[in-house]
């Protein structure tokens, strides 16, 4: 059967019901690999950040970083796991050019996490309890390019290079139970699942948790069960899927690709499935069994853990707010609509306005800027907002607008000071000689100008036309060089307008 | 210059502390002897000759400068292949890692060198530890030099009979089974196993992880103490390294030369380590030894260790299983030879594969097969996980055992050296001949081998084992030292000077006459 042919979602739910199974890697942003003091570093020549032990040469020996164990608890923690009171390593053993021992240093029976839980929250506003069967400490593979085919894969190359700077990086795999009831929500509860645990790792600090630079990866689960069946259907892995739309998407494909093949009376083949992001679709991989053997046995080379429960309470006072509980929390104290509040934290600002906020900013000001100016400038110069300037510049000038010391375009101005680095919002406004004309003096003998010079629109205002303000109050600006406050300037206007001779 | 091979370590000390001798001399000696001799005996895979006498020279020129040095300083000592050495080929004994040179050295090698020792070269040994005559190495036998058409034991055949014809005062070994201790009880050197994390196995080339341990390999048990205190202690590179300190084993030792030093050591002797399958000689040996050890005031009970039954079918599942992961890594990807595959693709699957059927002996493959299987899904429980148990049940038999005891002892093999060839056809015999080592390494307790003379139906060297219980290898070096003084005492001589005669020089001019 061909991968092209796929049934209409909707029908395949009507037909089918999907059950789901999610594993997530992430890579800890620990300085040194998980079993070696070799640098744990993204974009190192390759084969520099090795060593006897991570290269897997004769004679070396793993010692297990203690920051990996640790960083692996926090996130059993915010999982809602339980901490193994006794825990060890296992080898588990299969060839393979990218992985030096020819074993990887991986959890069998003894996971450190275990038996957790995350609520998440879909668009609908259904709420999603996703069951965590464990979360094991391991170590990564190397990285293989495969040079002279056409498509970069291993079919069709001449030869294929390796790298083992990320030989040895230290990463925590999260295994859900299986997840039923899904439903239609099915491919949204994916997508929403790795977001949260991307999320929950971000927060803790434990990974940089970008999914563009594989530090979160999703291997997907889907298998389908007729309707009235209680007997689960054949399930695929989909690999690899490395982007929070892949995740929905392929969820979605694996659905509607097995519903028309069991439909046809096709059987669905227990594999790992490749994703494709450019056609979206998935392609077979290896055929995986159940009975995979890859012989685990205990690390000889390593000691059981015992992690105090002392220590394990520690890193439990450690944990950040969960993420989704400090979103509730600001929304509603920050008072944004809905659309306000996804702006703000799709843009990734959630931590900017915050800080800013804290240094005494009203929220919406903050968002104004964050969301408006600064996220303009810094797509311009393609940075993250968050690096142009600091929430206590941003603060301190948005007090300068509230003092009405700066308009909102000499504040544009200032900001753009501050950003090419010529000192504080108060030092820009200075330096530049940027403060808005607020001595009524100046302001009143100008206005008596513009009015004297335009007899009929001081009629006109005198008429009750004050729309005609406006002619005056442009020449106003003009003769202060826009170092005015405008509305201050239209006060002034109206009252000057009725008592002048 | 003869007579300073002849010499112990702590003797050839005494005489480069006191500037008698220098380091250079001494290593040009035993270079010379090995030139002598080694052809033949074929102890050494690769000699640093050169290396070796600029070393010395360094260590004549610190000493000149009055740096204070260890007292092995400027000692020449052989090392065994499967230690990684970072100026000398580290082949394991197999084809596998012919022409390798390690980027690293083992820490205990670094230990070693940072003491002044001056390492001689790399001694020859079973393929990767598997064996116990060294006729599975890919670089040929070593003969024993008590009877050149006799195993020298293994795995460390190399070490032992380097250290027992006098080409070097001392080596290291390495021991999973008794790799150490056998192949001293049937050179007639002394060899120890430490307690199981008492010595850095970094840069060990692992067979078995949870069985193997670095140990020295002498001539006397006071110069297996010096280099035991040299080459022991906490290495952070090594997780399963005790974090313990250790007492000086050399000053362990010291006590054993005391009177009275054996007055009321109660003994225990293994009733399952004995009868059947002991050779007349070695039984008869061991019996006159223990007698002896009742004249000096210890006192013998019999104990019973009844799970030591199952030691040898436990053990080759746990080493098998160990080492069928341990040596995957040989895959040709990143060290060692490469072979293409005659025919089919160029794939890594298929180039691993070649590499593999070529690089590896037969003992090596029937291992991995072994261990292999023993790990597979469905067999586990029923092998790896029976064979843990039994691990479990021989420790306790230890416990009780040292709950009566201070040390357990039986002799270290039950033969003494056999014939080339002798047991190659058949495994399980090659296998039972570990039967009175193997214990040790299941319990993780330290072992020692002394020599305690010659069986009488082929005068070759007999070995008593000592055991003692984990952390108290300071015990084995003064039971074993006082053992060594009360027998030489006896015999009026010490054991190594009855071996035959290995060059002319020597079978013309006595000791005395060369000096």
């Amino acid at each position: 059967m061909a991968n092209s042919e796929l049934m209409d979602f909707d029908k395949a739910l009507e037909l089918f019901e999907p059950v789901l199974g999610f594993e997530v890697h992430v890579e800890l942003n620990t300085k040194t690999k998980m079993f070696c003091g070799c640098a744990n570093e993204f974009g190192s020549g390759a084969n520099t950040n090795t060593c006897p032990t991570c290269l897997g040469l004769p004679g070396g020996l793993p010692q297990v970083n203690k920051k990996a164990l640790e960083s692996s608890i926090r996130l059993g923690l915010a999982l809602g796991c339980e901490i193994a009171e006794h825990s060890r390593f296992a080898r588990k053993n299969y060839f393979y050019p990218d992985t030096a021992k020819n074993f990887q240093t991986s959890q069998y029976d003894d996971p450190i996490c275990h038996d957790g839980s995350i609520t998440i929250e879909l668009e609908s506003g259904r709420l999603v309890t996703v069951e965590i069967e464990r979360a094991h400490m391991e170590d990564d593979a190397g990285k293989l390019t495969h040079m002279g085919g056409a498509t970069g894969r291993i079919q069709g190359a001449d030869y294929s290079l390796v790298d083992y700077n990320r030989g040895g990086v230290p990463l925590v795999e999260i295994v859900t139970q299986m997840i039923e009831g899904a439903e239609h929500d099915a491919p949204e509860i994916g997508k929403t699942y790795v977001a949260a645990i991307r999320e929950i790792a971000k927060a803790l600090g434990v990974s940089n948790a970008r999914m563009e630079e594989g530090n979160v990866r999703c291997d997907a689960n889907v298998s389908l069960r007729p309707r009235g069946s209680n007997v689960l259907g054949t399930r695929t892995e989909t690999k690899n899927v490395n982007s929070l739309r892949s995740v929905e998407r392929a969820v979605r494909y694996e659905i509607q690709r097995q519903a028309a093949v069991l439909h046809a009376g096709g059987t669905i083949t227990q594999e790992t499935r490749h994703w494709h992001e450019d056609t979206g679709i998935t392609s077979a991989g290896r055929p995986k069994s159940d009975a995979d053997d890859y012989r685990y046995f205990p690390e000889p080379d390593l000691l059981p853990m015992a992690p105090s429960r002392e220590w394990v309470e520690e890193l439990r006072l450690t944990l950040p707010e969960p993420p989704a509980a400090r979103r509730k929390r600001l929304q509603a104290a920050w008072g944004f609509v809905n659309l306000e509040f996804q702006d703000v934290v799709n843009s990734d600002l959630l931590d900017a306005v915050e800080a800013t906020v804290a240094a005494g900013a009203s929220a919406q000001s903050a968002r104004k800027w964050w969301t408006g100016e600064i996220a303009r400038l810094a797509n311009v110069a393609g940075v993250a907002a968050d690096s142009l300037v600091t929430p206590a510049q941003l603060a301190a000038l948005i007090a300068l607008v509230e003092a009405g010391t700066l308009t909102d375009r000499l504040a544009r101005q200032v900001l753009e000071g501050v950003i090419a680095g010529e000192g504080t919002p108060a030092e820009v406004v200075e330096r530049r000689g940027l403060a808005v004309v607020s001595d009524d003096g100046a302001l009143i003998a100008a206005i008596d100008a513009a009015l004297l010079g335009q007899p009929d629109v001081l009629a006109k205002i005198r008429d009750g036309k004050v729309q005609a303000a406006g002619a005056v109050i442009g020449a106003v600006m003009k003769a202060m060089r826009g170092q005015a406050d405008a509305a201050r300037v239209r006060e002034l206007v109206l009252e000057r307008a009725a008592t002048i001779e | 210059m003869t007579y300073l091979t002849k010499l112990s370590a702590a003797a050839l000390s005494e005489l480069l502390i006191s500037r008698e001798v220098s380091a250079v001399e001494a290593t040009r000696a035993h270079l010379d002897h090995i030139t002598a001799v080694d052809t033949d005996l074929h102890a050494f895979l690769h000699v640093a000759g050169d290396a070796a006498l600029a070393t010395a020279a360094q260590i004549d020129a610190r000493r000149a400068a009055g740096d204070a040095l260890n007292p092995l300083a400027g000692v020449p000592i052989a090392i065994k292949d499967v230690l990684a050495t970072q100026d000398m080929p580290t082949t394991a004994g197999s084809k596998i890692l012919e022409g390798w040179v390690p980027p690293y050295d083992a820490t205990v090698v670094a230990r070693l060198r940072a003491a002044g020792l001056v390492p001689l070269g790399k001694t020859n040994m079973d393929e990767f530890a598997m064996g116990s005559s060294t006729e599975h190495s890919a670089y040929g036998i070593t003969r024993n030099p008590w009877d050149r058409d006799r195993i020298p034991g293994g795995s460390g055949g190399g070490s032992a009979a380097a250290v027992a014809s006098f080409q070097a005062p001392l080596a290291l070994g390495s021991d999973t089974g008794g790799s150490i201790r056998q192949p001293a009880a049937v050179t007639g050197s002394v060899g120890v196993k430490p307690t199981y994390g008492g010595v850095s196995r970094y840069g060990a080339i692992a067979l078995a992880s949870s069985l193997d341990q670095v140990g020295p390999v002498s001539r006397t048990v006071y110069d297996a103490a010096l280099l035991h205190d040299v080459i022991g202690g906490h290495d952070p590179l090594d997780s399963t390294s005790l974090t313990d300190g250790w007492p000086s084993m050399a000053a362990a030792a010291r006590d054993g030369l005391k009177d009275g030093a054996l007055r009321g050591v109660r003994i225990g002797v293994i009733k399952e380590l004995s009868g059947d399958g002991f050779q007349a000689g070695v039984t008869q040996r061991f019996n006159e030894t223990l007698a002896l050890l009742v004249s000096a005031g210890a006192e013998i009970t019999e104990v019973s260790a009844p799970n030591f039954e199952y030691a040898v079918a436990a053990y080759y599942l746990i080493l098998p299983a160990e080492a069928s992961s341990n040596l995957a890594r040989f895959d040709s990807v990143r060290f060692g030879i490469r072979v293409n595959p005659e025919s089919g693709s160029l794939t890594s699957e298929h180039v691993m594969s070649a590499t593999r059927e070529a690089g590896f002996g037969p003992e090596v493959k029937r291992r991995i097969i072994l261990g292999t299987y023993a790990l597979s899904a469905g067999y586990y429980d029923a092998y790896y996980g029976s064979a843990q148990k039994v691990r479990t049940l021989i420790q306790r038999d230890f416990a009780a055992a040292f709950s009566q005891v201070d040390v357990l002892m039986s002799p270290s093999a039950p033969t003494t050296a056999f014939k080339f060839g002798e047991k190659l056809a058949d495994p399980m015999a090659m296998y039972i001949n570990d039967v009175t080592t193997i214990p040790a390494n299941l319990a993780g307790v330290p072992g020692m081998s002394i020599p305690i003379g010659l069986a009488p139906e082929d005068g070759l060297p007999v070995g008593l084992q000592i055991m003692a219980p984990a952390k108290a290898d300071a015990r084995l070096y003064t039971v074993g030292a006082a053992i060594e003084q009360l027998l030489e005492s006896s015999w009026g001589h010490t054991m190594l000077s009855q071996a035959p005669a290995l060059t002319p020089t020597e079978m013309f001019a006595s000791e005395e006459g060369a000096v």
